[in-house]
């Protein structure tokens, strides 16, 4: 039977955790928002971009959504800032922005 | 019918290996562990098992790829020594704290520097506090007989925690010896089919392992780490038991030789307390009452069994085959200090070091050692802490 992890959080005492932080869920790290570690932001210009979605693939935080083969505006609760994406896209249609 | 040949340590631990078959071994080569990757990978050459071998560009990677094959739930295992241990310093801890019952078969050989390649408790002593359970052998027979129980012990709903076998580099793993194999099927069924509740590759049951721990969390977490390896101590006695009803041989915790009645007893760990046993046969001929306790299982430590073990007798030598660079003496010396204190058994208890970098340590050093207890507990002479065994002094010549 599956530790339900729902039902623990901070004050859990240490019987209810499980062996070794076992996380027995999926996707978790959806509610773990990175974005807020970012020091640089990219900015997507929807009116350069050729949907040629170069940039998708190599996000290391997966923080370009795709809908219908076009990829959308930034998810900024997960990307980072590391700015790989600027120099994937041929079109200049991403810069970086200092700050969050 | 047992199966009678002849062995050196290293063979007979890639032989174990062999016989119990798991699923994945990465391992990088160095002296004197190299041998038994180089084995297994052999018999996987020859078809005698079907273990997937990985050769990796390091320690760190070997010991990285057995976790990672442990966290899918393959039942995995690496190989090493001296630095490759080193190396592998964070992983270690990782493989324990995130509750993954792989085995590492370590022939302990000394760390740099001075650079020699032979044998001390350095290395294992090293990774004392990483927790790993760490089960040390006298001779090759020992090294099987360990290794087959590595797996039953790990494996444990009460312990998922890693095992570290280990042996003494050369004087063990390259000394052939005759040694006594099980049967192919009697370790089938003695270590069993690895069967996890739960793994990475588990079919339509998503887990992550090794998430980041806040600290309302991790001071938790350690407490159940903890927990398990005091668990573990209950498995490796039951283990033990079971093996030796297959087999006759083997024992618990540690090993009480001739110390009924002795006055007189050294605590060693390894291959040196063969040299110790036989200065006591040699001793107890001439009346003196000596004996020897071989530490089997260093991690769980057992303090408080050792502090009763030595309670009837006189004084204690305690072997560490380590420099702790403490000021203090070696690790074996102090953890059992601190569990006779805490027992309130006060015996005069005296640490030594022997043995560093692969130096001989013969039964004239017992000797010797049961003598200068004798001459503290009769006339009241105090020894000295942390004498090294075999040391040129230009004092003392």
């Amino acid at each position: 039977m599956r530790t339900d992890v729902s039902k623990i959080n901070e004050q859990s005492p240490y019987q209810d955790l499980t062996k070794g932080l076992h996380m027995y869920a999926a996707a978790t790290s959806k509610s773990f928002n990175t974005g807020e570690w970012r020091t640089n932001t990219p900015v997507f210009y929807a009116e350069k971009c050729k949907q040629c979605l170069l940039c998708v693939p190599v996000c290391p935080d997966s923080s370009i959504p795709v809908v219908d083969c076009r990829r959308q505006d930034f998810d900024y609760d997960h990307c980072k800032g590391c700015g790989i994406c600027v120099k994937a896209c041929p079109f200049g249609a991403i810069e970086m922005r200092e700050g969050q | 019918m047992a199966i009678r040949d002849r062995m050196s340590g290293n063979e007979a631990v890639a032989f174990a290996i062999k016989q119990v078959n798991p699923d994945v071994m990465p391992a990088f080569p160095i002296t004197p562990s190299t041998e038994i990757p180089q084995l297994v990978s052999t018999y996987i050459a020859n078809g005698d098992c079907d273990t997937e071998f990985i050769p990796v560009e390091s320690e760190h990677s070997s010991m990285s790829a057995t976790i990672g094959a442990e966290a899918a739930g393959a039942r995995s295992l690496t190989a090493t020594s001296s630095c490759g241990l080193a190396l592998m310093w964070e992983e270690l801890l990782l493989a324990a704290s995130n509750r993954m019952p792989c085995v590492l078969a370590l022939v302990n050989r000394t760390l740099s520097g001075p650079i020699n390649i032979n044998c001390d408790h350095t290395d294992g002593m090293g990774a004392r506090d990483t927790g790993w359970i760490q089960i040390y052998a006298e001779n090759n027979q020992e090294a099987y007989d360990n290794f087959i129980q590595a797996y039953p012990i790990a494996e444990d709903e009460r312990v998922q925690l890693p095992v570290m076998i280990c042996q003494d580099g050369f004087i063990t793993s390259h000394a052939v010896e005759n040694i006594e194999l099980l049967e192919d099927d009697k370790v089938s069924s003695f270590v069993g089919t690895y069967n996890p509740q739960e793994y990475l590759l588990k079919p339509g049951e998503p887990m992550a392992m090794g998430p980041y721990s806040v600290s309302n969390y991790a001071m938790e977490a350690r407490k159940n780490q903890e927990l398990a390896l005091e668990a573990s101590k209950e498995v490796i006695v039951e283990v033990a038991k079971k093996y030796k009803e297959l087999t006759g041989r083997g024992f618990e915790l540690f090993e009480e030789y001739r110390t009924e009645d002795a006055d007189y007893v050294m605590v060693i760990i390894g291959s040196a307390a063969g040299t110790a046993k036989q200065a006591v046969d040699d001793m107890r001929a001439k009346g003196k009452k000596v004996g020897v306790i071989k530490l089997r299982v260093f991690r769980p430590f057992p303090a408080y069994e050792l502090a009763h073990a030595l309670k009837n007798c006189k004084a204690v030598a305690i072997m560490d085959r380590c420099e702790s660079y403490n000021g203090n003496g070696g690790p074996l010396g102090s953890e059992i200090m601190a569990g006779l204190y805490r027992e309130r058994i006060y015996i005069e208890a005296v640490n030594y070091i022997y043995g560093l970098a692969g130096r001989d340590f013969t039964v004239d050093h017992v000797y010797a050692i049961f003598d200068e207890l004798e001459d503290a507990v009769v006339n009241g002479k105090k020894p000295e802490q942390f004498k090294y065994i075999g040391l040129r002094d230009a004092m003392t010549r």
